[in-house]
């Protein structure tokens, strides 16, 4: 029997893969705005964020509604927890965006610094790796959300390679500081997305396999007791 | 008043003898819309469902004043065809109520009585209305089975057909699950959710629960007042009145 909870849920569902597309594509833009300095990607960046910010209070809202109402449990009741962490991380990974692009307006006053590489690919990683997250969360697919957490690594590895470049740069002209400062935040940022999305494909675990993995936790079998605030060191 | 209420209840006051059941109460009803009446035992919501088809009428010392509105006329005037009345605004009751016939006799009863006598016609109705109830499929092979061998929530689901069969406007249910297992009261709340695009729908529910997940407006009724009546969201998470709030939340008595 198709209930009318699972089709609130579906829509809810579709909720969170639009407001993640919405993000995918203020990143690509504010991206555009650093690498091609196209001044015209900016203004976009900042309505889209508008509509996500709008997004994430409807999806807060429904959540609310659908607890308060049907009262889920097991699977049904993880999934809607998810969904509301899965909403703050969309709008926080955003907001990122919205950093990226400020930097982006600053940079442009000056000529570039360095052909990008780096920067170009990180973007491609965590835009990746925010489509898969979400993909894994509203498709229940656990597997992909495992490999969506292995993507984190390349991420870092990127991020340090981009402040060694960086470095070099301000050691050998400290008139480049001002400039290699904002890219150097600007990876920081697009790291950072990488993490939201990971947070994300963790929720995505606990949603299907009521497994807590954050902080490694289920390695250190460290384990959240259901309904209760402390967390036990099992023996 | 929205264009759509189609029943419009005003300074309701209802005694039973020296007994004020109801107290001023005011109730607007949205067709094609479920309004679920919820409160503690004794606190007048199957009282005020029953004014709506005046079932009341039946309790001897029975005294009603203020106005029911159905479709713009009220109700409780002089000269009211209750029989026509209770044709358009029906009742399901708390334990299924079927007569002791057939299942197919059970569902053209209302339209032998109304004088309809082309088979044909008759058996369009019965196949329409079971179907309507989600009961086709399954009864269809025995309708000339006792309605009585049915499971409960089928004999509950019949009792719906029945009434689909003379095409009310109106269905007041008188916590119409209160007998059933969940899985069977699942079915009966899928059904009234599929039944509300063509006919509104009011129920009195103990279980708070059922309320929420089915209907659009609630009111929390409380010793014959109506406290609050709103949009079920709202009343389910932003409850303006404390008495609600603690009702709902289960922190009442």
């Amino acid at each position: 029997m198709e209930r009318h909870f699972d089709e609130q849920l579906q829509e809810l569902k579709s909720h969170l893969m639009k407001m993640s597309a919405l993000a995918e594509v203020m990143i690509a833009d504010a991206v555009k705005t650093v690498v091609e300095r196209d001044a015209h990607a900016v203004s976009p960046v900042y309505e889209r964020e508008e509509l996500v910010n709008r997004m994430e209070i409807e999806i807060d809202e429904s959540c609310l509604t659908l607890i308060a109402l049907h009262q889920p449990a097991a699977g049904d009741l993880r999934f809607i927890m998810g969904a509301v962490r899965t909403n703050a991380e969309l709008e926080r990974l955003a907001d990122e965006a919205i950093n990226i692009v400020q930097k982006a307006e600053h940079l442009l006053k000056a000529p570039p610094l360095m052909p990008f590489e780096v920067i170009p690919e990180m973007s491609v990683l965590a835009r990746g790796m925010v489509h898969d997250s979400l993909r894994s969360f509203v498709n229940r697919d656990v597997a992909l959300a495992r490999e969506v957490l292995l993507r984190d690594d390349r991420q870092d590895d990127l991020n340090a390679k981009v402040a060694g470049e960086l470095t070099a740069f301000m050691t050998q002209d400290s008139a480049t500081v001002p400039q290699a400062l904002d890219l150097l935040l600007i990876a920081r940022y697009l790291e950072r997305i990488s993490d939201h999305a990971t947070n994300i494909a963790e929720i995505t675990i606990f949603v299907e396999e009521g497994l807590d993995v954050r902080h490694h936790a289920d390695q250190k079998r460290l384990v959240a007791r259901p309904f209760r605030c402390s967390t036990h060191l099992e023996e | 008043m929205r264009s759509d209420t189609v029943i419009s209840v005003r300074d309701l006051d209802l005694y039973y003898g020296e007994f004020h059941a109801l107290k001023r109460v005011p109730m607007d009803v949205r067709a094609r819309h479920i309004t679920a009446l919820i409160g503690p035992s004794g606190c007048g919501k199957s009282t005020l469902l029953r004014t709506l088809n005046r079932m009341n009428d039946l309790i001897p010392g029975v005294r009603v004043s203020g106005s029911i509105l159905f479709e713009g006329q009220d109700i409780y005037a002089l000269g009211t065809d209750v029989c026509a009345l209770r044709k358009r605004v029906g009742m399901v009751f708390q334990r299924p109520n079927p007569f002791p016939l057939s299942i197919y006799d059970n569902v053209a009863f209302g339209l032998r009585v109304a004088g309809m006598t082309n088979r044909r016609r008759v058996e369009e109705i019965v196949e329409r209305s079971l179907t309507a109830a989600w009961l086709w499929d399954q009864l269809k092979d025995k309708l000339e089975d006792s309605a009585l061998s049915l499971p409960l929530d089928q004999q509950q689901r019949l009792c719906v057909a029945r009434l689909l069969a003379v095409e009310p406007e109106v269905i007041l249910m008188d916590e119409p699950c209160s007998a059933l297992d969940p899985i069977a009261t699942a079915r009966i709340e899928e059904l009234m959710l599929d039944l509300k695009a063509k006919y509104t729908i009011v129920i009195v529910t103990h279980n708070m629960q059922q309320a929420a997940r089915i209907s659009d407006y609630s009111g929390y009724m409380l010793l014959g007042e109506m406290i609050e009546f709103g949009e079920t969201a709202g009343i389910f998470t932003t409850p303006k009145d404390k008495r609600t709030q603690d009702y709902i939340s289960g922190r009442y008595g």
